[in-house]
């Protein structure tokens, strides 16, 4: 009866979009590595070492945006060796982002324990940037208009990546790298280069999904804080099969399951968090025993690129 | 051979200008072979020149240096007349030279008009509308019909074709290179890519039409380069080939393919009448919809030391009855009868105990496992069996013997028994298979296109195994999209086309002719 | 789905040639990445303010030269094995089951939930080999819905086992938490194996017998996998599934059968860690072993004596390292990035090794 309160829906809305804006970036940034046919095994890895890079920079410089930029370069750190080693040297995708993964796990829990074990630096909450006159409409304003910069970055950025995929030589060009790679390459553009790229920048946007979890939403940074996510993030991408809303609308989804428990505990309900936790997962399989088959993955994943061999 | 009497008749108008393109004395070698040994070549616009050989001549290495994939390592090529380096295949491109590859080079996922706006400058916006209406005003001064907004997944093998030849014209392309270009086409878009080809050289472009079928190349060719063993055999130019009749530039080919020595016992070898059996293999009203292309009312038998050939162009369902045939895909009706004993609900490995061996065209894709040593792909179909495994242990001695015994039987090339069979050659990996299914108790043996991509020894190696096998006193089908391997070795043959059995007709001097009509009859449906 | 780089030379390339210097390859193969890696671990600890020499001595001499702490060594290492013997069938048979993690906790959980209630009811023998089974049997049944869906389906099993994985570590805690609770403590935990009551010790040590259980399963693999008709089919599906399909073997049966194994294998190593080292499962318990030993096992080249020296190399390090934590100051975490710098160098050793050869091959 008083379950759906206002403020139980304001927030659960927060709270999916504080749980999803880190889903979504690194979704975006998967789904963009998957279309050139790169798996990216590693993106927890990459989220990982973002949250670490964003909130040592964002705590030590006192400046936010150097923290959201730090982050996005510290996913680019860890997309680099992935591309070094497997677009490039051809290694193993999945082992090699198992190890990258494991890698960004050790030694941000060994940093931290350096660093932060004694002191548990905290950062301040993050401002948000109302968009008046949007952010005055009653309910809808609060929350998706009255926002910080990251937010309002990926939402834009969904559109963007539409648009690029849809509408540009890019979107074509990274199209055929996972689906037909000698076919780009016949047409004289560089399948290595342009997957390199989308690692790259793969990276970044993990990285910086990472860094909202640490700047944003937790403020501070503990180890193994990204939890799965970065796994939740490549099913998001194989799932949203190419198209940016989808995994807009699926981040949001999996976002709103997480922050359940915090919106219940705020109605009186007290739903132990381990229930919580299980959802998202339980959807996903959920989701793939209905879909299935449709789970399409382009031609070409997880094989490197060697010209003159089909 | 499908179109003798189809063949255009514009040969006469064809102006013969400067060369475009030109290979200068071009060797490229790879390891353990010379793939082009000093091959000049000249490509004039307004001609169609065919570049004729078999399977291993060396064909394929010179469209790959042509398009830049590939670098001569001696010999130049000159364009206009000028020395170039086709370092890629942006810069062929660049160069006036587009290829189409016998395997479609089009991203199935996108649009035509995304595929012809594939590689422009990556910040900028593609200009479909304008790609769209200059594919279609390309495409109507050709003759053909080309949806734009199609995805290129929903096209048949012919329209990619017919996509990829208008994407290379619209890209400036003045010689345009056709890679074994009618192999995947049905009889009836094999004729209108020819027709295509004249069309476009009466424009003034140059094609290069590689092929290994030589009525093709009398169709549709201005100009007929032979190469043989990497090597340029020799040519026949435009007014030569006008000058003779049709069966004299047939034989003047065949003599230039084989070598003169050969002529004669290479073409047509007579029929060793061989006494034949009690039948073995008998299909009856067999259908299958599981495959790619679905398979009708099938109905043959083949009798103890017979062979009985199959014809038809490559993807009319061949592939699919010897796959329904060995039990790999499921039978929907009809029956199998080996020694007058239904198999047709048997497992693969059952079929396999009975007696009935599949030799399959696909060697490394699923004949063997490039990884494994050559010894345990002689056991692939066999695991577990007596007497290399008791019990489910593996007894490596019983294993290594055998494979020891196989390696020297059919002379296989291999530097161990251990060593990974995909490092061996296509021939010999082909000797690997054909060591696996016909040694122990095999009753009926299909053979698909088993000569395929071989080198010419190992083509006749594996013959004369066809025909010891057959002679043994086993049942052989022999699948093939080479007339003359039909010709040579089956004693009856029958026609696929689309999914069904056309005919069957008996191996005698009208064979050639009456395989022509049954394939053309399929035309008319 | 096999790997192509790391593995191309697993048992294949067995064959020797040429003796002396394909000897001098292998070690040079197989020394150099892990001085690389030690080297550049080095370096992580020299840049966080640590002596690497005298941390590494440490390391050593407590997980190796003393003798508790070589027991401790020893005993993890079965658990580890069992996790490595999992990997290697699943690995070997061309299957991507990187859900180990929950096959473990969960089995582990279960055990720790039924073991200790059934001590009464049931002799020790009898009981120990009671959670033995219920280990394999639960991690089986969590393997169960990535092996139907890959085997009908063909949905990708990296993505359901991993999904399953962390569906299954929370689940685990939900249990521990909510059903399984042990009313006689306040710490959320379940029931307590008294130790008698737990997997024998070795001899006069305090090595559990859960080491011979994971020696015996990892070489037992092993076995199966290059000298068994079984072994050799399951390696036919992996290697290639059309020539599977060629030959007659039914791939999706097979499918199903290694992730049924890989998986009751995974619940085994946790059933062992449980009846043999822990006793009980505490809330938030998760040591995350599969993820981990699956750089290891790729690093053995999923060869089952390979993967027994790398087990016990990575559990000296972590022993080493627990104990290192608490003396010098370095968090055990450091292993964990040793084990990936460890699998790069390799990745890229193997990479040059290659094109070495092809160099010279020219």
């Amino acid at each position: 009866m008083a379950l759906f309160t206002q403020s139980f829906i304001i927030t659960l809305f927060l709270g999916a979009i504080a749980a999803g804006i880190p889903l979504l970036l690194a979704g975006l940034g998967e789904q963009l590595s998957e279309k050139t046919g790169v798996l990216n095994i590693g993106l927890e890895g990459m989220m990982l070492f973002g949250a670490y890079t964003g909130f040592l920079v964002a705590w030590s410089s006192d400046s936010l945006a150097l923290g959201f930029v730090a982050g996005a370069a510290g996913g680019m750190v860890v997309a680099a060796l992935m591309a070094l080693l497997c677009v490039r040297l051809g290694l193993n995708q999945i082992v090699i982002g198992i190890a990258l993964t494991l890698a960004a796990e050790g030694l941000t829990a060994l940093l931290h324990f350096v660093q932060f074990s004694r002191t548990y630096p905290r950062l301040d909450g993050v401002p948000t940037l109302p968009l008046w006159p949007l952010s005055e409409i009653p309910f809808v304003g609060p929350i998706l208009f009255n926002n910080n910069v990251v937010f309002y970055f990926a939402i834009v950025l969904v559109a963007v990546f539409a648009w690029v995929y849809r509408q540009t030589n890019l979107g074509i060009a990274l199209q055929a790298a996972g689906d037909k790679p000698a076919a780009l390459d016949a047409a004289g553009v560089d399948v290595t280069n342009t997957r390199t790229m989308a690692v790259l920048v793969t990276g970044a946007l993990a990285g910086l999904g990472g860094a909202y979890m640490s700047i944003v939403v937790a403020g501070v940074f503990v180890p193994f804080m990204t939890h799965g996510n970065g796994f939740i993030a490549i099913v998001l991408a194989m799932l949203a099969r190419g198209r940016p809303l989808w995994v807009l609308g699926g981040a949001l989804l999996f976002g709103g399951s997480l922050s359940l428990t915090t919106a219940l505990q705020v109605a009186g309900v007290d739903i132990p968090t381990d229930v919580i936790q299980m959802l998202p997962f339980a959807m996903v399989m959920l989701v793939l025993l209905v879909a299935g088959r449709k789970a399409a993955l382009p031609v070409a994943l997880g094989e490197s690129f060697v010209r003159g061999s089909r | 051979m499908q179109a003798l009497d189809q063949a255009p008749a514009a040969l006469a108008a064809t102006p013969s200008g400067a060369p475009v393109v030109a290979l200068r004395g071009v060797t490229k070698r790879f390891p353990g072979v010379v793939a082009n040994d000093d091959v000049t070549i000249e490509i004039r616009s307004g001609e169609v020149h065919v570049l004729l050989g078999e399977n291993g001549a060396g064909k394929s290495t010179l469209v790959g240096m042509l398009s830049g994939l590939q670098q001569p390592d001696e010999g130049r090529i000159e364009i206009d007349g000028k020395v170039c380096v086709v370092a890629s295949p942006k810069q062929a491109l660049a160069m006036g030279m587009g290829t189409v590859f016998q395997h479609s080079m089009l991203v199935p996922s996108l649009t035509v008009t995304d595929n012809f706006a594939l590689g422009g400058p990556w910040w900028k916006r593609p200009d479909r509308a304008g790609i769209a209406a200059g594919i279609r005003d390309t495409a109507r001064r050709l003759g053909l019909r080309v949806d734009p907004q199609a995805l290129v997944s929903s096209l048949s093998l012919g329209e990619r074709q017919q996509v990829e030849i208008l994407r290379a014209l619209m890209r400036g392309s003045r010689c345009l290179i056709l890679d074994e270009a009618t192999a995947m086409l049905t009889p009836h878009e094999a004729v209108a890519l020819g027709e295509l080809m004249r069309r476009l050289v009466a424009q003034g472009i140059a094609v290069i039409f590689i092929t290994h079928k030589l009525n093709e190349a009398i169709a549709y060719g201005d100009r007929i380069s032979v190469l043989r063993l990497g090597r340029k055999v020799g040519e026949i130019d435009p007014d030569a080939l006008r000058g003779a009749s049709e069966s004299e530039n047939i034989e003047r080919i065949i003599a230039l393919m084989f070598g003169t020595s050969e002529k004669g016992e290479s073409v047509r070898r007579v029929q060793v009448s061989r006494r034949l059996g009690d039948v073995v293999l008998t299909v009856e009203g067999l259908c299958c919809d599981a495959g790619r292309v679905p398979v009708r009312d099938i109905s043959f038998s083949v009798r103890s030391g017979e062979i009985l050939g199959i014809a038809g162009i490559d993807g009319n369902g061949q592939k699919e009855l010897a796959e329904v045939l060995a039990g790999q895909l499921p039978r929907g009706s009809g029956s199998i009868l080996l020694m007058g004993s239904e198999m047709g609900g048997a497992s693969v490995g059952e079929r396999r105990n009975r007696g009935l061996r599949y030799v399959t065209d696909d060697r490394l894709g699923e004949g063997t496992v490039g990884t494994f040593p050559v010894a345990t792909n002689f056991l692939l179909k066999d695991i577990g069996a007596d007497p290399f495994w008791r019990g489910g242990i593996e007894r490596p001695q019983e294993i290594r013997l055998q494979a020891e015994r196989h390696v020297r039987d059919f002379d296989i090339r291999t530097p161990g028994t251990q060593t990974p069979v995909g490092k061996l050659s296509g021939g010999n990996i082909q000797k690997v298979l054909l060591a696996r299914e016909l040694t122990g108790a095999a009753e009926a043996v299909i053979f698909a296109k088993p000569t395929y991509g071989l080198d010419v020894n190992n083509i006749r190696t594996t013959r004369k195994r066809i025909r010891e096998a057959a002679d043994s006193g086993k049942a052989v089908v022999l699948i093939s999209t080479d007339l003359d391997e039909l010709l040579e070795l089956a004693d009856r043959i029958a026609v696929m086309d689309r999914g069904r059995l056309r005919g069957i007709v008996g191996n005698d001097d009208d064979a050639r002719d009456a395989i022509g009509r049954l394939m053309s009859a399929g035309d008319d449906e | 789905m096999t790997d192509e780089q790391v593995v191309s030379a697993t048992a294949q390339s067995a064959a020797r040639t040429d003796t002396f210097p394909r000897l001098l390859r292998v070690v040079s193969l197989g020394v150099g990445p892990l001085v690389a890696a030690l080297v550049l671990g080095g370096l992580v600890l020299l840049l966080m303010g640590f002596n690497p020499l005298s941390y590494y001595a440490y390391v050593v001499q407590r997980a190796i030269f003393s003798p508790s702490g070589l027991e401790a060594t020893l005993t993890r290492m079965g658990p580890l094995l069992l996790i490595a013997a999992s990997l290697i069938v699943a690995f070997r048979a061309g299957i991507w089951n990187l859900g180990g993690d929950g096959q473990y906790l969960l089995a582990a959980v279960f055990v720790a939930a039924i073991v200790p209630l059934m001590l009464g009811i049931l002799p020790v023998w009898t009981n120990l080999l009671l959670g033995l089974f219920i280990g394999a049997a639960v991690g089986a049944i969590w393997g169960l819905l990535p092996a139907i869906l890959k085997a009908w389906q063909g949905l990708n099993e990296i993505i359901t086992t991993l999904m399953m994985s962390f569906l299954g570590v929370s689940l685990a805690n939900v249990l521990v938490k909510l059903a399984f609770l042990d009313p006689a403590t306040t710490t959320p935990q379940t029931r307590t194996l008294p130790v008698e009551a737990r997997l024998p010790r070795l001899f006069d040590t305090s090595v559990s017998s859960g080491l011979i259980i994971g020696l015996v399963a990892v070489i037992a693999v092993h076995l199966i996998m290059t000298r068994t008709s079984f072994g050799m089919r399951l390696r036919l599906v992996g290697a290639n599934p059309r020539a599977a399909i060629h030959a007659g073997l039914s791939v999706p049966t097979l499918t199903i059968a290694v992730f049924a194994i890989s998986a009751a294998l995974a619940g085994l190593s946790g059933a062992v860690d449980i009846l043999g080292t822990h006793g009980n499962v505490r809330a938030d318990w998760n040591p995350a072993y599969s993820l981990t030993v699956v750089p290891l096992v790729f690093l053995a080249r999923l060869n089952g004596f390979g993967s027994i020296a790398y087990v016990f190399l990575f559990s000296a390090l972590t022993i080493g390292g627990e104990s290192a934590a608490r003396r010098i100051g370095v968090p055990s975490f450091f292993s964990l990035v040793i084990v990936a710098i460890l699998l790069i160098t390799l990745g890229l050793a193997e990479y040059l090794d290659k094109r070495h050869q092809e160099r010279a091959r020219r």
